[in-house]
């Protein structure tokens, strides 16, 4: 039984999309991983390609097609092992905002450029002192005139080196209430008063670009608000399931590729003399981990079908999130054991996919975050 | 850590006392008819096995806590159920050991070392083991007596014990725990009604039972120590008990693993001793790392005490530690015998069920490492 | 979205059933329990009832049913809290034996009674010495004239007590090759040399008349063989699919309902700073369980669909009957920390749970065999 079906067309965007990221990206990635960034012109191929954004209608230039075409985006992503080229983030996470409570201006003017590479998006929300507490942001937006003043840093930012639109939330002080006080506003790159900061060194994903953001006297347009003023944290929350389902799409993936080159792996190695894998302890290892994959995928897939019917699966994401995230750590850990010493060089596939890994336990909420949210939803 | 001659040589005496009385069938007969092992801690109390860390005039052995430790290792190495068994007859008795007066230990200690009296003490007032914020039985003073009024919870021996330690509350609810104290009640006062808690999970033979106070009257020279001292010395029996608590675990863990490694190194399947199979070989060596380190910690624990450094975080963390090494171990053990595991006849099952009580009583882990994290971290600013 | 398809009649069939366990065996049960067996009067019942081998054809006198109303009767049993009632290991494992391959007329002999419950079936293939490894086996079958002579003990045996007919794996001797000695045979209860045990003593299954049967120069017609001669491996094999999901089934809700009861028991239950659920530690607990139950959830309703289909599962229904049997395990275990000490009372209804979900992981091939079995037919 398949529970997810694609149809003829989505198996050819599949194809498509796959003979692309062989030719365009997967030579890349060693190079790109290197220098700590991915260039715009592979965003604006992919764009052009028509893998960006595949939700957004057809008059703004994407295809309208429903979710299962973020789960092929995701899934062969994945297969890429590059992070930097942060196509989930852009499409299903970031720009979905802008879709869903951009005003028809706003839309004409940046869902084009969104859909065919020209425009990265980014999301700014984490602050240096407000990981996962969202209330305890700082960042400003104080309207004068016309205009908005933004003041206030940002940190943890994917895209944040090559972004050209940022969404960020900050909260007007004039509003006691923390969570009638944040709104959301779109701030173009090159914005005066707006900086990138350093790029930040990180554990893993080394060819994405995160980065700090500061605001100082930040002036946009009033129009540059997303929303109605002050619905900040309601639209955040509405868009969580699907950025919970984002990571799950990233998770499963990544541990369906780590145990399968750990099989192969541990076919090939030899150890005393026969090949690991006719040790029952490694057999037993790569048994649990395939029955783990197997089973974080069939949640997968049935909360991706949910997920299209437009349930509500607050408490079934939040579970997902932090299963799969925790799951795929747990494969990680185990590969690299079972591979041994070669578990230590950079040369071992393994190596970059559990440094790359880890974070995903932590962003998007961290996995307490997480399971915090499950209990209120489910009445504890 | 080093044990010495004197503490090797009870070791030794506690192993072959157990091989010699601890019976299977008998045990299994006691669990289901739910009966003391009465004789059996005559016998043991006659060898010194109880008390071992009281005072020599009360009977004890004048010996340490780490001493008592290695005979509860012992006995339920042995025999989880009855080495339990004979480790609870004195539950109680350590707090009458360390903040009664003299009296009251000529009185009840020495029958208690002598096998001849069960301890009891009534602390908590809910489901959770060292749950104190729950204490509304009251000990209110009228003349010449205290009258106790108030219902206990999962009273270890109760129903059997030659008297109760009750946790009181001696004035009204004002300050912070300041007036709470320990006070001795003789079970045969009017007014005590004892509700048997029924079957159990494991430990049949020892009896559990909710307590009732109804205008219980007793001397007031039945306080324990001070008054106010209530919840202090409470919480000190606990860091005693629980280091108690671990070595039983540890003994319990070992006892399962012995049992699971002589049936591997017998049992044949698919032409080859379980033992030869990797998966197999791997499970004994991980048990057997888990249970030397909870040992470690839980011997750590008791020198400790014995030095007069009683540290509560070590308490609680042998005891949450223990349990739950003890409760794994037992579990492989038991998968390790497959079908027979699950049968009565080859005793896992009970050593499953006897560690996993140990992990329940008090405080379960989420309770330990509330009790870690309160000292640890300490008092924010 | 919804894996399985239940129609309006399952729903009957459930509502149905659920009434006659609540008036036939929930009253009873703890007095099973001291008794340690069940009155075969409950099974006659049951079968009169309609829900003893549902999915049995209706000329035989089964109910026409599918694989879902078995699920149903397993579910609803296990709502029950107990484990001696054990039909569905009588019409999802035995009698499937003997609907596959027996003769038309031993099918016309027995099946209409293993329907109406006046035959209690059995399946007799562990040995003292020969538990997983059923190549070990040492009880033999040998041909005199028209007859079968069987000699050899079998232990561990579900409904040992009460069984009428007992399906037994035995051995010809003079075969050579192991797997293609091995056949199956229809005993009848009362059959000269053939005797029961005692009763065996267990952790949990209180109510279950586990017992050792032993065959000393049993003499049964030949034409009480089951299918060919030396086909017994095969037929075993044939059947291991519906027997681990059947396991599968029994340990997700068993989890599902002691899930229920520890929420019931936060929810409502005091603590030191009102309900147990608003301890952080404990909601996070009961979220953990609750997701790994979800997950276990979505895995078995898609392998039902997929063995109701007719495809050939081996790996994943062993997968799902070691994940599934130990997570049963785990949650029990995990849920009598939440209720502390009230979990080392009897009257706790999850304390009997905890006793009767050890055998899980044990029985219908251990853990380890099955992820042998995984090993061997997706890594080797």
């Amino acid at each position: 039984m398949n529970i997810i079906t694609y149809s003829a067309e989505q198996q050819e965007f599949r194809k498509r999309l796959r003979d692309f990221l062989e030719r365009e990206v997967s030579p890349y990635v060693d190079q790109w991983e290197r220098e700590h960034l991915v260039p715009k012109s592979v965003w604006q191929k992919m764009g052009r390609g028509g893998f960006l954004c595949p939700s957004i209608s057809t008059e703004y230039g994407g295809i309208g097609g429903d979710f299962r075409y973020a789960v092929i985006v995701a899934e062969e992503m994945s297969r890429t092992c590059c992070t930097g080229l942060a196509a989930s983030l852009h499409s299903d996470v970031v720009v979905p905002y802008l879709d869903s409570f951009g005003t028809p201006e706003q839309k004409r003017k940046y869902l084009p450029g969104c859909v065919n590479g020209d425009i990265i998006s980014a999301v700014a929300m984490t602050e240096p002192d407000a990981g996962s507490d969202v209330a305890g942001m700082k960042t400003t937006a104080v309207e004068q005139g016309d205009e908005i003043v933004i003041n206030g840093s940002k940190t943890f930012i994917s895209n944040g080196v090559n972004c050209d639109l940022l969404i960020i939330a900050a909260r007007d002080p004039g509003i006691a209430s923390k969570h009638h006080a944040v709104s959301l506003y779109l701030v173009e790159a090159g914005t005066p008063g707006f900086n990138k900061g350093r790029q930040l060194e990180k554990m893993g994903w080394h060819s994405q670009d995160t980065a700090e953001l500061f605001f100082s006297d930040c002036r946009i347009p009033k129009q540059n608000r997303l929303g109605e003023n002050g619905s900040g944290f309601m639209m955040l929350m509405q868009k969580l399931q699907q950025e919970r389902l984002t990571c799950v799409l990233g998770a499963v993936p990544a541990a369906e590729l780590v145990v399968e080159w750990t099989v192969e792996r541990c076919r090939t190695a030899v150890q005393n003399g026969k090949p690991l894998i006719k040790s029952q302890a490694v057999q037993f290892a790569l048994v649990e981990m395939l029955t783990e994959v197997k089973l974080g995928r069939t949640y997968m897939e049935k909360l991706v079908m949910d997920h299209i019917e437009g349930q509500t699966i607050v408490v079934e994401t939040s579970m997902a999130k932090y299963w799969t995230t925790e799951m795929v750590n747990r494969v990680a850990d185990r590969a690299l054991e079972l591979v041994g010493e070669y578990g230590t060089l950079e040369d071992c596939p393994i190596v970059r996919a559990k440094r790359d890994v880890r974070v995903m336990s932590i962003f998007a909420g961290t996995n307490e975050i997480m399971k915090g949210i499950a209990a209120k939803f489910m009445g504890m | 850590m080093e044990l010495t001659r004197s503490q090797k040589e009870i070791q030794k005496a506690a192993q072959e006392f157990a091989k010699g009385e601890f019976d299977k069938e008998v045990t299994v007969e006691l669990e289901q008819s739910r009966s003391y092992p009465a004789e059996l801690l005559q016998k043991a109390a006659e060898l010194g096995f109880v008390g071992l860390q009281f005072a020599e005039e009360y009977g004890g052995g004048g010996l340490g806590l780490v001493d008592a430790c290695l005979v509860a290792e012992a006995l339920c190495r042995k025999d989880s159920t009855m080495g339990s068994a004979v480790v609870l007859a004195a539950f109680g008795a350590e707090c009458l050991h360390r903040f009664g007066d003299k009296k009251m230990k000529e009185q009840y200690l020495e029958q208690v070392t002598a096998g001849k009296m069960l301890a009891g003490i009534a602390l908590g007032e809910s489901d959770r083991g060292d749950d104190f914020t729950v204490l509304d039985t009251t000990a209110t003073r009228s003349d010449n007596e205290w009258i106790i009024n108030g219902k206990k919870r999962y009273v270890t021996n109760g129903g059997a014990a030659g008297f109760y330690l009750v946790l009181c509350r001696t004035e009204a609810k004002h300050a912070e725990n300041s007036g709470v104290a320990l006070i001795l009640v003789e079970p045969d006062r009017p007014g005590i009604t004892v509700a048997d808690l029924g079957d159990k999970l494991a430990l049949n033979s020892v009896a559990l039972a909710d307590i009732t106070f109804a205008d219980v009257r007793v001397p007031l020279t039945n306080l324990v120590g001070k008054e106010g001292q209530g919840l202090a010395q409470a919480r000190a029996f606990l860091d005693e008990v629980k280091i108690l608590a671990a070595a039983r675990a540890v003994g319990i863990a070992a006892g399962a693993f012995d049992r699971a490694l002589a049936y591997v190194k017998q049992r044949e399947q698919f032409e080859r001793k379980l033992a030869q199979f990797q998966i197999t070989r791997h499970k004994i060596a991980d048990m057997a790392t888990k249970i030397e380190l909870a040992r470690l910690i839980t011997y750590r624990a008791a020198a400790d005490f014995d030095k007069g450094k009683a540290d509560p975080t070590l308490s609680a963390m042998a005891k949450m530690t223990a349990a739950r090494m003890a409760v794994e171990v037992a579990d492989e053990a038991i998968q390790l015998f497959g079908g027979y595991g699950y049968m009565t006849e080859q005793e896992v099952e009970r050593y499953y069920r006897d560690a996993k009580t140990i992990e329940l009583c008090l405080g379960t882990r989420e309770s330990q490492k509330d009790r870690i994290a309160d000292l640890v971290i300490g008092k924010l600013k | 979205m919804q894996l399985l398809s239940y129609t309006e009649d399952h729903h009957r069939f459930r509502a149905r059933l659920r009434k006659f366990l609540a008036e036939e065996v929930t009253p009873h049960v703890d007095q099973w329990e001291k008794e340690h067996i069940i009155p075969r009067a409950v099974w006659q019942k049951m079968g009169r009832a309609g829900f003893i081998c549902p999915a049995l054809p209706k000329e035989y006198g089964g109910g026409g049913g599918d694989f879902l109303h078995a699920v149903i009767v397993i579910e609803e049993i296990a709502r029950t809290n107990h484990s001696g009632l054990a039909t569905p290991l009588h019409s999802d494992i035995v009698v499937p034996y003997l609907e596959s391959y027996a003769t038309e007329e031993l099918k016309r002999k027995y099946l209409p009674g293993c329907a109406c419950g006046d035959i209690i079936t059995a399946v007799a293939m562990t040995e003292p010495n020969a538990g997983s490894d059923l190549a070990s086996m040492q009880t033999t079958a040998e041909e005199d004239g028209g007859e079968i002579v069987l000699n050899g003990s079998k232990t561990f045996i579900t409904n040992g007590i009460n069984c009428d007919l007992v399906v037994v794996a035995a051995k010809d001797p003079r075969a050579a090759e192991a797997h293609q000695a091995l056949s199956l045979y229809l005993v009848e209860a009362g059959t000269p040399g053939f005797s029961r045990g005692r009763r065996l003593e267990k952790m949990g299954y209180h109510s279950q008349d586990t017992a050792e049967l032993f065959f000393n120069n049993c003499r049964i017609p030949k034409s009480n063989r089951l299918g060919a001669a030396g086909t017994g491996f095969y037929m075993l094999m044939e059947k291991l699919q519906q027997e681990r999901l059947v396991v599968a089934v029994m340990a997700v809700a068993a989890a599902e309902g002691i899930l229920e009861q520890a929420m019931r028991y936060c929810r409502e239950t005091m603590g030191p700073k009102g309900p147990l659920n608003r301890s952080q530690a404990l909601a996070f607990a009961l979220v953990e369980m609750s997701t790994e139950v979800k997950i276990g959830r979505t895995f078995l309703d898609k392998l039902i669909v997929e063995h109701m289909a007719g495809s050939r599962i081996i790996v994943e229904t062993s997968m799902a009957k070691y994940w599934t049997s130990e997570m049963a395990k785990r949650i029990a275990d995990r849920a009598l920390d939440l209720f502390s000490q009230a979990g080392a009372l009897e009257k706790t209804p999850i304390v009997r749970t905890f006793r009767d979900v050890r055998v899980m992981s044990i029985f219908a091939g251990t853990n380890e065999i099955m992820k042998g079995i995984i090993a061997k037919m997706k890594i080797n």
